[in-house]
């Protein structure tokens, strides 16, 4: 049935678009705006990092919801849906339940011991040097693979909704990212996650109000309508979950992945205190939610409405599903406003790794470990804005060299870092008295090394990259393995190395767990 | 230091701890909570597929309700949390913030009552 479906549906794809390029360009005009206001208040590194503790619970529930939900989420999550059906929902579910780790074991503490990255935390009653250099390598592992990711897939979807050329495509994103993270700062890029989660939430429940009307708003009579047309098994799991170890090794780094990921965690300085913080990730919580289970509608609704060979002709991933069925529903002119959307998606999430990356290469690397915690006055920013720069000319770089090449795995690969490198030794300090700086810096480093080397080893390296008949290791997701050897790496290494005064340290440090530093 | 300071820094080091053991057991459960509805979710995907594609009514199958029950459990969790925390923790960091001296024999007695 595939020859004769593209013809009906292709006709927006690939072409460039005035109403697309003209919703985006809105975009860019209203974020650049926001960086003139935000640049004009960015005056110190507290600033910088943290929009100088100024933005509230609100505005952090709707930013945190800004960075986390991706593009992959939006388009990939609604593509999964509408050509496997249930399978798709796995993933729905398992983006979502990190939120509530974070808030019951991160949130109020990390709000309560650090100022700009998580490795505040970690070095509150370490040895600052081995414990900073150990976290800038894990925090700059996970930023590099999430940065390929997001940059490729810019490319690729810029590429299909603008029909803007690949390369320049990406070109755009770093430059504008580098544009909002550079004179804006943290209030920038707060800013634009507030505005980017607003659209995406409008848009996505705008979408799947158009569907359900066609349904008489009963989403029961959609499933129904699938099952009739695709048959009972997109109702039921189905290929996609083969092999049980590695449905859980991906549902383990999806949960414990959230609470590491060093973009995200960053955004809990932004707020006044631990109380805001702990509000804020409620509220994102919520909206999240929210969007996962508009998802399920969307997903269905590209299934039925569109239907799965016509979505994989022009994307044989089904990331294209959320616009063509936007595109079937409200014509040209929402189809421009989702991909206007989609591309506003990928730019906020760019920026708030950019900016991450640039804390712990300034904060954590240069005043830390080169300084010693003495920067010169002034110099901690300077710094920050020359890796803002370098790491906008790395992402761009990163994403022509991996043009072409299937990402899908390097999201699971950076949340995979982030759970085995970032979680357990953040978890670790904050809650085991004696956890030591041998200990928390041995389970960063063996957590980051295991978990490059272990997907190195994967069959989606070993098998779909580089076309060998068999991998070394057999799980396509490392954290089953990966988590677990950083919290005994930790645990053993603290035990075997204790620091000298460590017990005193602790309970120094007990009371402004609990209540910040007032 | 003085054995003056060392015995009420004690004593507001005992109230401080007593009030993190209550937030790390709450903490502890709601999160085995999560992680027991996540991977019990997980597990009957990998190992009972066919209980997922019994359909409830027409066009909603035990794994949509589920997946949706997912969904609803981690707002309810993080509702629980944030329930609790303005109800109980936050008036008990207020009176650990409080002035120490006249706070701290209340103090000791609401650590030795829980």
């Amino acid at each position: 049935m595939t020859p004769q479906a593209p013809a009906a549906a292709a006709t927006s794809f690939g072409t460039p678009d005035p109403v697309a390029i003209g919703f985006f360009a809105v975009f860019i005009c209203v974020t650049l705006g926001i960086t003139w206001w935000a640049a004009r208040r960015t005056q110190t590194a507290e600033h910088f990092y943290a929009a100088g503790r100024s933005v509230t619970a609100g505005q952090n529930g709707f930013a945190l919801a800004g960075d986390y939900m991706s593009a992959a989420s939006f388009l990939g999550i609604a593509g999964l849906v509408s050509t496997s059906g249930f399978d798709g929902l796995i993933y729905s579910t398992g983006w979502l339940v990190g939120w509530p780790v974070v808030l019951f074991l991160i949130a109020e503490p990390l709000r309560n011991l650090g100022r700009y990255t998580f490795a505040d935390v970690v070095a509150a009653r370490l040895n600052p040097v081995p414990v900073r250099i150990s976290a800038a390598y894990g925090t700059l592992a996970t930023i590099a693979f999430y940065l390929i990711a997001q940059m490729v897939g810019a490319g690729s979807l810029i590429r299909l909704l603008f029909g803007i050329p690949y390369e320049t495509a990406v070109m755009i994103v770093g430059v504008a990212m580098m544009g909002y993270v550079l004179f804006g700062g943290m209030l920038a890029t707060t800013w634009v996650q507030i505005v980017k989660a607003v659209l995406l939430l409008g848009g996505a429940a705008l979408l799947a109000f158009l569907v359900l009307a066609k349904f008489g708003f009963d989403p029961r009579a959609l499933f129904a309508a699938a099952a009739a047309q695709q048959g009972a098994g997109v109702l039921a799991p189905g290929k996609l979950v083969s092999n049980p170890l590695d449905a859980i090794s991906l549902g383990m780094a999806l949960m414990f992945g959230t609470a590491g990921l060093p973009h995200i965690l960053m955004r809990f300085y932004t707020v006044p205190d631990a109380v805001a913080a702990r509000k804020s990730v409620f509220i994102a919580t919520g909206l999240i939610g929210l969007f996962y289970l508009m998802t399920f509608i969307l997903g269905f609704g590209a299934m039925v409405l569109v239907g799965p060979d016509v979505i994989k002709s022009i994307d044989a991933g089904g990331n294209m599903a959320a616009p063509m069925l936007a595109e079937l529903l409200g014509g040209r002119p929402f189809l421009g406003f989702i991909a206007a959307v989609a591309f506003a998606t990928i730019l906020a999430v760019v920026a708030g790794l950019a900016l991450s990356g640039a804390a712990a290469i300034s904060h954590d690397l240069w005043s830390s470990v080169i300084r010693k915690g003495h920067p010169k006055p002034g110099e901690e920013l300077k710094v920050a804005r020359l890796a803002t720069i370098g790491l906008a000319l790395v992402a761009i770089a990163l994403g022509v060299a991996f043009k072409g090449q299937n990402v899908a795995f390097m999201v699971g690969l950076a949340f995979a870092i982030a759970a085995s490198a970032n979680f357990p030794a953040l978890v670790l300090s904050v809650f085991w008295r004696r956890t030591s700086t041998a200990g928390a810096a041995a389970s960063m480093v063996v957590g980051t090394t295991a978990t490059l080397l272990l997907i190195t080893l994967s069959p989606a390296v070993q098998i779909d990259l580089l076309h060998k008949s068999s991998a070394f290791f057999p799980l396509k997701n490392p954290a089953l393995v990966t988590i677990p050897l950083s919290f005994l790496t930790g645990i053993l290494v603290s035990l075997l190395a204790p620091d000298t005064n460590g017990d005193q340290r602790y309970t120094d440090l007990e009371r402004r767990l609990l209540l910040g530093t007032d | 230091m003085t054995p003056r300071t060392a015995t009420s820094t004690s004593d507001a080091l005992q109230a401080t701890r007593a009030v993190a053991a209550k937030r790390w057991r709450l903490a502890a459960t709601l999160t085995a909570i999560m992680v027991f509805v996540y991977f019990g979710f997980i597990a009957l995907v990998a190992f009972r597929p066919a209980l997922l594609g019994t359909l409830v009514s027409d066009g909603l199958s035990v794994g949509i309700v589920l997946g949706a029950c997912v969904i609803v459990a981690a707002w309810v969790l993080t509702w629980t949390y944030i329930s609790w925390a303005n109800r109980v923790y936050d008036p008990a960091l207020a009176a650990l913030k409080a002035p120490t001296g006249a706070t701290e024999n209340h103090e000791s007695n609401a650590g030795a009552r829980s």
